[in-house]
């Protein structure tokens, strides 16, 4: 009986006031989603990190005019620091090979290159990425080396874009969270004057406190789940549509995301959602209620 | 029943306490009236009772409870023994007379079966048989205070506070609700009611304990208004 009364209670006050009911679950969505899609660019540089930090290179590329003894130097100092795990030589003409095929989509372009316009150039992985400024140090000053590139640096920049798209997403979260926390506090207030003399009449008789307050509770929880729901299904048509057709391209450097990950978001989200609105709804009526 | 020793209430901000330094007992079963100009502190007592309130110091002892270091948490379970009638009704205006006593009975957890059995019968003993399914509105000042006591009857509490029950009410009516109050009172309920309606006091004859400003100033055992 208790459990119906409260429950009829539940729809009853998210009715009377179904377009606060409405915003608290739009902002409430969105807030989730921004914070989801968040979640899950931070598990996915993760990925990322891992994936391609076993693939990261050291470029060492040599002068036009490097003779044979000072390659023979270089080797030498490759082969013997403690940091290398491999190291491949690449000629003139392999770098033109990788080169046309790197770019065999615009001929002209690979036409006007020919293989003595590229430099020769040593491979080089370190045992632990991290290390690169070490491992440059000791090469750097050799005579014949015209740049040291560490694909890390690269990889940094593009991670980096992705750091501040993730900073930025948990911005607009936290303002769509607060901005969902006042509508809560603010249906919760609606709620408890528009019940005030049930709420007198029900302190009393000697309700109890959970029972007199289960119903606001529950009201701004029922919300919440609504929009963790709305959230999930938004994070999830957003990432069938943009990753998965649109920006497909991307995917194949981006690493895909795995539909188990974007699942994980559902409790997540329904979890921050619930128990954030609930604790909004709790506090307020500390204030508001004083039961 | 109830026991104040030494209770002093001071609001925050007030220049006088409203009860000062009030010494008092009630026995079970006892009718009494706390009479005394508007402000004198007799509203006090009752949110003393129901522990709305606290006391600035002293004790307030009900149903060998001591009310004073009752846990807050607590509170509700306490008032399930005690009823409660006011000047203005605080009926819910969307509700029926039999869903108002109704309403008083699910929110402490009794079934709708238990509600069907016991609210007809309170209903009738208040004297509103037949008009069980009328809303506040369609009923007079009088019988929306008798659905008030029933309301705070049906719990058969041990004691029935009223808090100037007829103070919205015209004479012939009045004496109506004292008629049922004193009937409440004769099933062992103790009864405490807070008035300034000197007839009714002259007519009732019961015990009387008179404040002004926030002072016992006549206990009598079948006193009149004075």
């Amino acid at each position: 009986m208790r459990v119906k009364y409260v429950l009829n209670e539940v729809l009853v006050g998210l009715w009377r006031n179904v377009t606060m009911t409405v915003a608290m679950i739009i902002t409430m969505s969105v807030s989730l989603t921004m914070l989801g899609a968040s979640v899950l660019m931070y598990m996915q540089v993760d990925r990322m990190k891992t994936f391609y930090y076993g693939e990261i290179e050291v470029s060492i590329f040599l002068n036009d005019d490097v003779d044979d003894a000072q390659r023979a130097a270089i080797d030498q100092a490759i082969d013997s620091n403690p940091l290398v795990k491999e190291k491949t030589y690449e000629n003139k003409e392999q770098a033109f090979e990788r080169f046309k095929v790197l770019w065999e989509d615009s001929p002209d372009f690979v036409n006007s290159i020919s293989a003595s316009s590229l430099p020769e150039s040593y491979r080089v992985k370190l045992s632990d990425p991290e290390q690169y400024a070490d491992f440059a140090k000791e090469i750097e000053g050799l005579p014949g080396i015209r740049q040291i590139i560490d694909q890390r640096t690269l990889l940094d920049k593009v991670f980096k874009i992705f750091n501040s798209i993730q900073v930025m997403s948990l911005v607009v979260a936290a303002v769509m969270a607060f901005a969902a926390l006042l509508l809560v506090g603010n249906t919760i207030q609606v709620a408890a004057y528009s019940k005030r003399r049930e709420v007198a009449v029900m302190k009393l008789v000697g309700a109890s406190n959970w029972f007199i307050q289960a119903p606001f509770v529950l009201e701004a929880v029922v919300a919440g789940l609504i929009g963790s729901v709305l959230g999930f299904v938004a994070l999830f048509i957003g990432k069938v549509v943009l990753l998965d057709n649109k920006l497909q391209a991307l995917t194949t450097i981006l690493t895909p995301i795995p539909n188990g990950n974007v699942w994980l978001m559902l409790p997540l989200l329904a979890g921050v959602g619930s128990l954030v609105s609930a604790v909004t709804a709790w506090v307020t009526l500390r204030f508001y209620l004083k039961v | 029943m109830i026991q104040l020793e030494n209770v002093t209430k001071t609001y925050p901000k007030a220049s006088r306490p409203s009860l000062d330094n009030v010494s008092v007992g009630i026995e079970k079963g006892e009718f009494v009236f706390f009479i005394g100009p508007s402000g004198s502190g007799k509203s006090t007592i009752i949110k003393l009772l129901l522990k709305e309130v606290a006391p600035t110091s002293g004790k307030v002892v009900v149903n060998a409870k001591d009310v004073t270091s009752l846990r807050s948490w607590k509170i509700p379970h306490f008032r399930r023994s005690i009823g409660c009638v006011f000047q203005d009704f605080r009926l819910l205006p969307n509700r029926t007379a039999y869903e108002n006593v109704a309403f008083a009975l699910e929110v402490i957890g009794k079934t709708k079966a238990v509600a069907r059995r016991v609210v007809p019968e309170v209903l009738e003993l208040v004297g509103l048989g037949g008009k069980e399914h009328r809303y506040p509105h369609e009923l007079s000042g009088g019988e929306q205070q008798r659905v008030a006591v029933a309301r705070a009857f049906v719990n058969r509490p041990l004691i029935l506070l009223a808090d100037e029950p007829t103070g919205n009410l015209d004479p012939d009516t009045s004496i109506e609700i004292m008629r049922l109050l004193d009937r409440i009172n004769r099933t062992g309920t103790t009864v405490v009611m807070v008035t300034h309606d000197s007839n009714i006091v002259n007519q009732m004859r019961r015990r009387v304990i008179e404040i002004e400003s926030g002072r016992i100033v006549r206990d009598q055992a079948r006193g009149v208004y004075g």
